[in-house]
């Protein structure tokens, strides 16, 4: 008998009649919402129905200037000469006022970005809060991060954030940049901006001083700005290595500080040994979490040979039990593809897959016809070589490939140019501590994937970045030690 | 009777455990300050960097896999190398410029700055790792990790202690080096490989070139093995240089101005954690 035929789930959506979204958004520059000096607007759409939800103002040159000074002079006059202690009382106060209004949050986030209301409600919202908790102690406490040296501010940050989670890098920035001391200048990406909006009414809400944090959207021309305004002393950027590498050639010889969260192409690897219902589970969750926009997901399956069948064959299983649809659903696993650019993207790759000889197996779940949908998918019979190993696709796409030995795994683990996650499953303790040490990737998730916290250092080696956020290394990025 | 014809000694490249001679075959002649003395000092090419980079990189997983201990054992023993070997070092520091008093500093810092280095092989991990307080059932750490290869040009000014404090903390923390020696003072860097050579340093370990800067900095900044930079000097062309071409595979940029090098500021934990990632590891906890 199939269950999935016996019992059908009704549908659950969460709610939107308690959110209160403006029809329009402007810039939020030194305390206030403001127009932008030339006027313009875009759309952002809901990406699971096409439909706008609000415009936003569009910065330009002249904003970003009035932005970066507002932030200058909020560094010189206020918040540099504040005490420590009270810097903290005031991100303390931010935290506070965003778990208070974390169900609003959770619906915006998946209006905007197409994420599960599930991801959103228990991952991003809550995690968010959680960072500028984290962060606020740390303001005034920051000789014990650094023992021996003592930790000044830069100054002005400018800030770039990616669309996959909107909010939750938001809190990622700025938490730690205030509690060191900095004042920032934010530009949230162009097809997510509603949160950091929202985050704009409760940082005013809070009182923090003006100038402190400016948030400023637009799209790549915005960001350029921003990188290259002569006004600033660190760039925070997270997102994809070829933007990272733009920054890295932008800001040379300029003296700017910079920090790069970027691109991967994370390794999960699955042991003879391992639990192996516990292990699929894990690689639906590295691969379809967040529709697989995650620059850490496990999106290159290492199986070993003699379990490679049955974890295959439970995976198709399970990838047929997953519901993709209405993103404010409560029983959605997989919701819309954040743009329809991201959904070609994911098609050609797909396309590419199929062209270099990959087999291809796809949920059989029907999508909904308006909006952006990708069923989750695999490829088996691939090769290291093959595109749809190396590049990364940022969609819910996995490339499955089997080993025989720990060496081999590993070997072909680490052939990449990025290391920013990783993982592995294996009931041995000492294969675990093993195989932890030998890949090189910032993160490595044993017998779990996918787990984030503020106290939890996250950040790339090679070209997956420079620098860590989250935990006592998410302050070093932001201060001077002398 | 006639006199003793002395032997000169020939300035060598040091690669891989071994000191071959320049590749290009082309010869820099370095003379002392009072023109007395004249040698051939082997100029560099991007192809000794190339060679000096597989050395480095198949050196990497044997340096960074060695016990703390060990490492510190070996930087020890450098230091005993060096304070054995005195008496060449005053020799040529003096043939370089230096005052006989000077020159001495100079050897005494170096020797010190290796100990005070061996000393952190075994704790700067201990003191840089956190167990992290993570709010759901993980058990979650950071540890500091060897980067993998640098790539260095080394300070112009301090022959000797700047390019020891700059070897230092980068194989204290297990990473290997290529390090291109002083242009204008290049005589006891190569002879410091001779004391890298006899102190159980595993080949492939510290590479060091000689040669011209402006011809090496492009090849150093840009192969794309080299996991980090550091670039030592005032010059804002060559900065300008060495940060761009990091972009092209993502490297680390650590740049050091023209300073005293015998300042204490220069000895730092802080500065092993240049050449470190950071890797942190969750697991569940549970039955």
């Amino acid at each position: 008998m199939n269950k999935a035929q016996t019992w059908e789930y009704s549908p659950a959506p969460e709610s939107t009649d308690h959110i209160q979204l403006k029809d329009r958004y402007d810039l939020f520059i030194n305390g206030e919402f403001v127009p932008g000096v030339e006027g313009r607007y875009f759309d952002t759409i809901n990406p699971s129905n096409e439909e706008k939800i609000a415009e936003v103002a569009e910065a330009g040159k002249a904003d970003i200037d009035k932005a970066v000074s507002s932030a200058r002079k909020a560094y010189d006059k206020i918040w540099s000469k504040m005490l420590p202690k009270e810097r903290g009382k005031y991100i303390f106060r931010i935290a506070r006022l965003l778990q208070e209004s974390a169900r609003e949050f959770s619906v915006i986030e998946s209006m905007d970005g197409g994420k599960p209301i599930r991801e959103s409600r228990d991952i991003d919202v809550p995690l968010s809060s959680a960072h500028f908790f984290y962060y606020a102690g740390w303001a005034d406490k920051l000789e014990y991060a650094f023992p021996g040296r003592t930790a000044n501010p830069l100054g002005v940050a400018g800030q770039i954030i990616p669309w996959n989670f909107p909010l939750l890098m938001a809190a990622w920035k700025l938490a730690p940049a205030l509690a060191t001391g900095n004042t920032l200048v934010l530009k949230p990406a162009e097809t997510t901006p509603l949160t950091a909006m929202k985050l704009a009414e409760i940082i005013q809400e809070a009182d923090l001083p003006p100038g402190v944090v400016n948030i400023v959207n637009g799209a790549g021309e915005t960001g350029k700005f921003l990188v290259n305004h002569g006004d600033i002393d660190k760039i925070a950027f997270t997102g994809s290595t070829e933007v990272g590498k733009y920054i890295m050639k932008s800001v040379a010889g300029s003296g700017k500080k910079y920090t790069l969260e970027l691109g991967g192409k994370a390794a999960n690897i699955i042991f003879e040994d391992a639990a192996i219902d516990q292990a699929v589970e894990g690689i639906v969750n590295a691969i379809f979490f967040n529709q697989g926009h995650v620059c850490c997901a496990g999106s290159r399956l290492y199986v070993q040979e003699g379990v490679a069948e049955e974890v295959i064959s439970k995976l198709q299983k399970r990838m047929e039990s997953l519901i993709v649809g209405d993103p404010l659903d409560k029983n959605t696993d997989i919701g819309a593809i954040n743009s329809k650019m991201q959904l070609n993207k994911i098609k050609k790759y797909v396309k590419l897959g199929k062209d270099e000889g990959g087999t291809i197996y796809q949920s059989s779940c029907p999508l909904p016809e308006k909006g952006y949908w990708f069923a989750p998918t695999i490829f088996t019979d691939v090769s290291q070589s093959n595109r749809i190993v190396q590049e990364e696709i940022f969609g819910p796409v996995l490339a499955i490939q089997t080993f025989r030995t720990v060496d081999e795994v590993i070997l072909k683990a680490n052939n990449s140019p990025y290391g920013l996650s990783g993982g592995l499953w294996t009931d041995k303790g000492s294969k675990i501590f093993k195989v932890t040490q030998d890949i090189r990737a910032g993160v490595i998730w044993a017998n779990t994937f996918n787990k984030f916290d503020p106290a939890s250092p996250f950040g790339g080696y090679k070209e997956s970045g420079v620098g860590s956020e989250g935990g006592i290394e998410g302050l070093s990025g932001y201060v001077n030690l002398v | 009777m006639s006199k003793r014809i002395d032997i000169q000694k020939t300035y060598k490249l040091f690669i891989g455990g071994k000191f071959p001679r320049t590749e290009s075959g082309r010869y820099i002649k370095w003379t002392d300050v009072k023109e007395t003395t004249v040698v051939n000092i082997c100029r560099g090419s991007r192809k000794d960097f190339r060679n000096a980079m597989v050395s480095a990189r198949g050196a990497v997983s044997g340096w960074s896999s060695r016990t703390a201990y060990n490492r510190a054992q070996i930087l020890y023993r450098i230091g005993e190398m060096l304070e054995g070997r005195k008496d060449q070092f005053m020799a040529e520091l003096t043939l370089q410029g230096l005052s006989k008093k000077q020159a001495e500093n100079e050897i005494s810092q170096s020797i010190d700055r290796l100990i005070y280095y061996a000393g952190w092989a075994d704790k700067f991990q201990q003191v840089f790792s956190r167990v992290n307080p993570v709010s759901l059932p993980y058990f979650n750490f950071t540890v500091p990790e060897a980067t993998g290869v640098v790539a260095a040009i080394a300070p112009d000014d301090s022959s000797l202690l700047g390019l020891v404090s700059i070897i230092a903390p980068v194989i204290a923390g297990g990473n290997t080096i290529v390090i291109l020696a002083s242009e204008s003072f290049p005589l006891c860097s190569i002879t410091f490989a001779e004391v890298l050579h006899s102190s159980d340093v595993p080949d492939g370990v510290v590479n060091i070139l000689t040669g011209y800067r402006n011809e090496l900095i492009e090849h150093f900044s840009s192969h794309m093995d080299v996991n980090a930079i550091i670039y030592c000097g005032d010059n804002s062309d060559d900065k300008k240089l060495v940060e761009t071409n990091a972009a092209l595979n993502v490297k680390h940029v650590i740049h050091f101005p023209n300073q005293d090098w015998a300042k204490n500021l220069h000895q730092s934990p802080y500065h092993i954690l240049k050449c470190q990632e950071t890797k942190t590891t969750w697991h569940p906890i549970g039955v």
